[in-house]
């Protein structure tokens, strides 16, 4: 029965994978392209250690932003501002990170306790609005990045920007001591090629150990017993003692923080400074990851590679003047069949639990009218 | 008396639920043009008969009669397309819509491919003089008070062609004055040849409004009487039963220490009515006592305060000995207050949980239940194990969700996490509510166990065999107050009827 359950679960987000894949090689069809053709190019090109490389680089920052959402959902809130939260908490950890020179360690670290709380205030306002006011922490959050944005926009322009000779402004490349190693060693040390132009991050770590964290904050702890209650029924959480209210803004709090974090691979990594065209659109694309991993740590995971994965084939797409905004068009197509589908077997779970207990019971009663 | 006259019959119309009978062989009668109360205490059944009525619920056996015809409903469409319609106790109204709009949504007059706003606006103020019920059809309903919101749903219900209007409890939410209008408002549409049919359980309301009244009793119609023909007093004794239950012969354990000292407790609601009026109650070790009352008359205000989930406006809370009025609901929980909510599926439970995570709630926050900020799933699962054997929770284990048990197994789990907690004061609400005779009867020996052995319990019940055979002194709470404190042991019928539908006064002087 267990195996049964897990099975059904695993059905849901690989039928929606399915279907998406069938809805983009219909589209392909219609703009008149060897689906076969184009899905094959993208599965050969994914296939070597840059494009490995590279799909964890875009895997990583897409997980953090995923476990920032979660946080929320576990709470019925919608923190659609994790990519207001990143954008401004990356500026802040750039900048600190050029101007504070610290002893090796303690610099990064330095750096990673800006970005989180830099987004953890970010968010908490939305929180605080909520609690206070009782603002949609949706209407507040998607606000706030437009509020993220032009605060970034006027600071890195007017105060955070160092003398450049290029057009695009930065807060300055970060030392050494500010930046983590790659992890290119996980690949060659199987024997493969060291990856061109692009390198495993080594903030890819924290992104594990931050999974873990979520898991045993969420699932582990008591404070993570009072977020699932609240979220799941407000009244018996109340009635045990728990505060919403105070849970409300926590939660905002916490997820804001690792929503900080979103920015710092390429920060701490490849990029090695907050820029004018610091990688965008991750906070929302780690809503459509969070969906696809049903908050589940290693679903998570999973669709965040995943997306990482299909981000970097979409590249030979182009070379091959195939519209690359196809896989644009899957991973949409995805977000909204998972949820269906989540919502379709969900049902079917929920109703075999319900058979078999009841099976269970009668079963129970026989065993016990034979021993009576 | 011809047949013709009568707007609706039900005969014979029995519906059960599983493990209840909710209507036995009722039979209702309400003639054309008139105004018929149906009155019983909550749980006699009348919910059940006005949704058969109004097509919600399907009947088991038994007749509907709309003016004479034989009538299979299905759905409330079909009810609605025979001309009867139902006032819902709570409003059903789109705050930030007109009240146009919210008449006409979902029966929109068409023209073409618009909504014909005009001709539903010239139908809207035609049925408003026709009926006394002027409202501006452009005001939006956030602006309306309750009163005028439930005028609105009553026209909403006579713009769709009802002829047979169903209200529940329509004076439930109202001030006294707008009740005053309502009636006003019914007897111009009797006057005009509409059907009332009117759930009540406030006896002076009644008597002055209806033309004939029906009363229910453990899903019975008990007795149809004229208003003209008895008093309230004669009314609440028919609705409570001429046989009271016997108490317990059991010997008093009743002891001196106080365990909780209610004291002058007042809550307002934020739109100023008094919910709560100056509670005060004490109750001492090895005690119950029982309070009786029509639900919605304070108790689940009572049972926040002493939880701590609302701040009253006034008053204090002791336990022990010890001033809690300020401490949080964690703290309460705590400090030995137990709680066994009146709803176990809002209050009491996390359905899609497993059950030892639904045995942690309130007791989240002590052993054995988490090791400093973590959960001791070892230590929840076993005292778990041990609530679901002492209290025969019939499971197949305990990490089934909640939603998986039957409603008395759910409830037996609530009352094992509580008691197995050791509580000093126990706060139990409905613990039995709409659960088996066997399931009740083993929860109603373990309050009696623990009362002997020192539990305090306050018991809030709509059950009267539950409140007379357990409590040791019977308070009686009406419109926030408590208006009776009564020896379980002497008291009639008719004077815990008359005190908990309000007309204890005149009775008792």
């Amino acid at each position: 029965m267990k195996v049964g359950n897990l099975f059904l679960s695993l059905l849901a987000p690989i039928s929606a994978i399915i279907f998406s894949l069938a809805v983009g090689a219909l589209v392909l069809l219609i703009v008149g392209i060897d689906p076969i053709d184009a899905f094959g190019q993208m599965v050969t090109f994914s296939a070597d250690s840059t494009s490995l490389a590279s799909s964890i680089n875009k895997a990583v920052p897409l997980y953090v932003s995923a476990v920032a959402v979660a946080i929320g959902f576990q709470m019925n809130m919608f923190n659609i501002g994790v990519e207001g939260q990143y954008l401004i908490a990356a500026m802040f950890a750039g900048w600190v990170g050029t101007n504070v020179v610290l002893w090796g360690p303690l610099h990064i670290t330095a750096i990673i306790l800006t970005a989180v709380v830099v987004g953890a205030i970010w968010a908490g306002i939305a929180g605080a609005l909520k609690v206070t006011r009782g603002v949609n922490e949706v209407i507040s959050t998607i606000m706030l990045n437009f509020i993220a944005f032009s605060v970034i926009a006027y600071l890195l322009a007017n105060r955070f920007a160092v003398e450049s000779t290029s057009l695009n402004l930065s807060t300055g490349k970060l030392p050494e001591s500010g930046l983590l190693p790659d992890l290119n060693f996980l690949i060659t040390m199987f024997g493969f090629a060291e990856p061109r132009g692009i390198a495993i991050p080594g903030f890819l770590v924290i992104a594990v150990l931050l999974g873990i964290g979520y898991y045993v904050l969420v699932w582990r702890t008591r404070f993570g017993f009072d977020l699932r209650i609240s979220g799941m029924n407000p009244g018996s959480a109340r009635m045990s003692g728990v505060n919403p209210k105070k849970m409300i803004f926590y939660t905002m709090l916490i997820s804001g923080g690792v929503a900080g974090l979103v920015g710092l691979s390429t920060l701490v990594g490849k990029l090695g400074a907050y820029t004018q065209d610091f990688p965008r659109g991750i906070g929302f694309a780690g809503i459509a990851v969070a969906l696809l991993g049903r908050n589940h740590p290693i679903g998570m995971a999973l669709g965040a590679l995943l997306f990482g994965v299909m981000d970097r084939a979409a590249l030979v797409l182009k070379l091959e003047g195939i519209p690359e905004e196809i896989v644009v068009i899957i991973q949409g197509v995805i977000v909204l069949a998972v949820v269906v589908a989540y919502e379709i077997f969900g049902r079917i779970i929920a109703r075999r639990e319900v058979r078999a207990a009841a099976d269970a019971l009668e079963n129970l009663d026989t065993g016990a009218g034979v021993t009576a | 008396m011809t047949e013709n006259d009568r707007a609706v019959e039900l005969v014979d119309i029995t519906k059960t639920f599983p493990g209840v009978i909710a209507n036995d062989n009722v039979n209702l009668s309400v003639g054309l043009a008139e105004i018929h109360a149906i009155v019983g205490e909550n749980g006699a059944g009348k919910s059940t008969l006005m949704n058969m009525l109004y097509g919600m619920i399907v009947p088991d056996s038994g007749e509907i009669r709309v003016r004479g015809e034989v009538e299979h409903f299905r759905s409330p469409k079909d009810a609605i397309d025979h001309g009867i319609g139902m006032v819902h106790q709570h409003f059903m109204l789109a705050d930030n819509f007109t009240v146009l709009e919210n008449i006409v949504l979902g029966f929109e007059p068409r023209s073409g491919l618009t909504i014909d706003f005009k001709e539903a606006r010239e139908k809207i103020i035609d049925l408003g003089s026709r009926y006394g019920m002027t409202i501006d059809p452009n005001t939006l309903v956030e602006h309306l008070s309750v009163g005028q919101r439930q005028r609105v749903e009553i026209l909403k219900v006579l713009f769709r062609g009802a002829s047979i209007l169903i209200l529940d409890e329509p004076t439930a939410v109202l001030v006294p004055q707008e009740v005053d209008e309502l009636f006003a408002n019914l007897k111009v549409l009797r006057d005009n040849g509409v059907t009332l049919i009117f759930i009540s359980h406030k006896l002076d309301e009644v008597l002055s409004v209806a033309d004939s009244i029906t009363v229910m009793r453990g899903g019975k119609t008990v007795a149809n009487v004229l208003p003209s023909d008895v008093d309230a007093g004669q009314l609440a004794e028919l609705m409570v039963g001429s046989e009271l239950p016997v108490p317990e012969t059991t010997d008093s354990t009743v002891t001196d220490t106080v365990a909780l000292r209610v004291e002058g407790i007042t809550h307002r609601s934020p739109d100023g009515r008094t919910l709560l009026d100056d509670v005060s109650l004490s109750i001492h070790n090895g005690e119950i006592v029982g309070i009786a009352g029509v639900e919605g008359n304070g108790q689940s205000e009572l049972i926040d305060a002493l939880m701590g989930v609302i701040r009253p406006d006034a008053g204090s809370v002791e336990l022990d000995g010890t001033d809690i009025s300020q401490d949080s609901t964690m703290k309460r929980h705590e400090l030995g207050l137990g709680i066994i909510p009146e709803d176990r599926h809002r209050q009491g439970l996390l359905l899609n949980a497993p059950l030892w995570e639904n045995v942690m709630l309130g007791h989240q926050s002590q052993p054995p239940f988490v090791k400093g900020p973590f959960i001791d799933m070892k230590g929840a699962k076993s005292a778990t194990e041990a609530v679901v054997d002492r209290f025969d929770v019939k499971t197949p284990n305990i990490n089934v969700p909640a939603l998986a048990l039957s409603g008395g197994n759910q409830q037996k789990l609530i009352v094992g996490k509580e008691m197995m907690a050791n509580p000093n004061v126990l706060i139990a609400a409905h613990p039995t509510r709409g659960i088996d005779v066997g399931a009740q009867a083993a929860i109603w020996d373990e309050l009696r166990d623990a009362r002997r052995a020192g539990l305090a319990v306050l018991l809030i019940s709509a059950d009267l065999d539950e409140l007379i055979g357990l409590s040791d002194t019977l308070l009686v709470i009406f419109d926030g107050k408590i208006v009776a404190s009564l020896n379980p042991a002497e008291v009639t019928p008719e004077i815990l009827g008359s005190y908990m539908t309000g007309v204890g006064q005149e009775v008792a002087s």
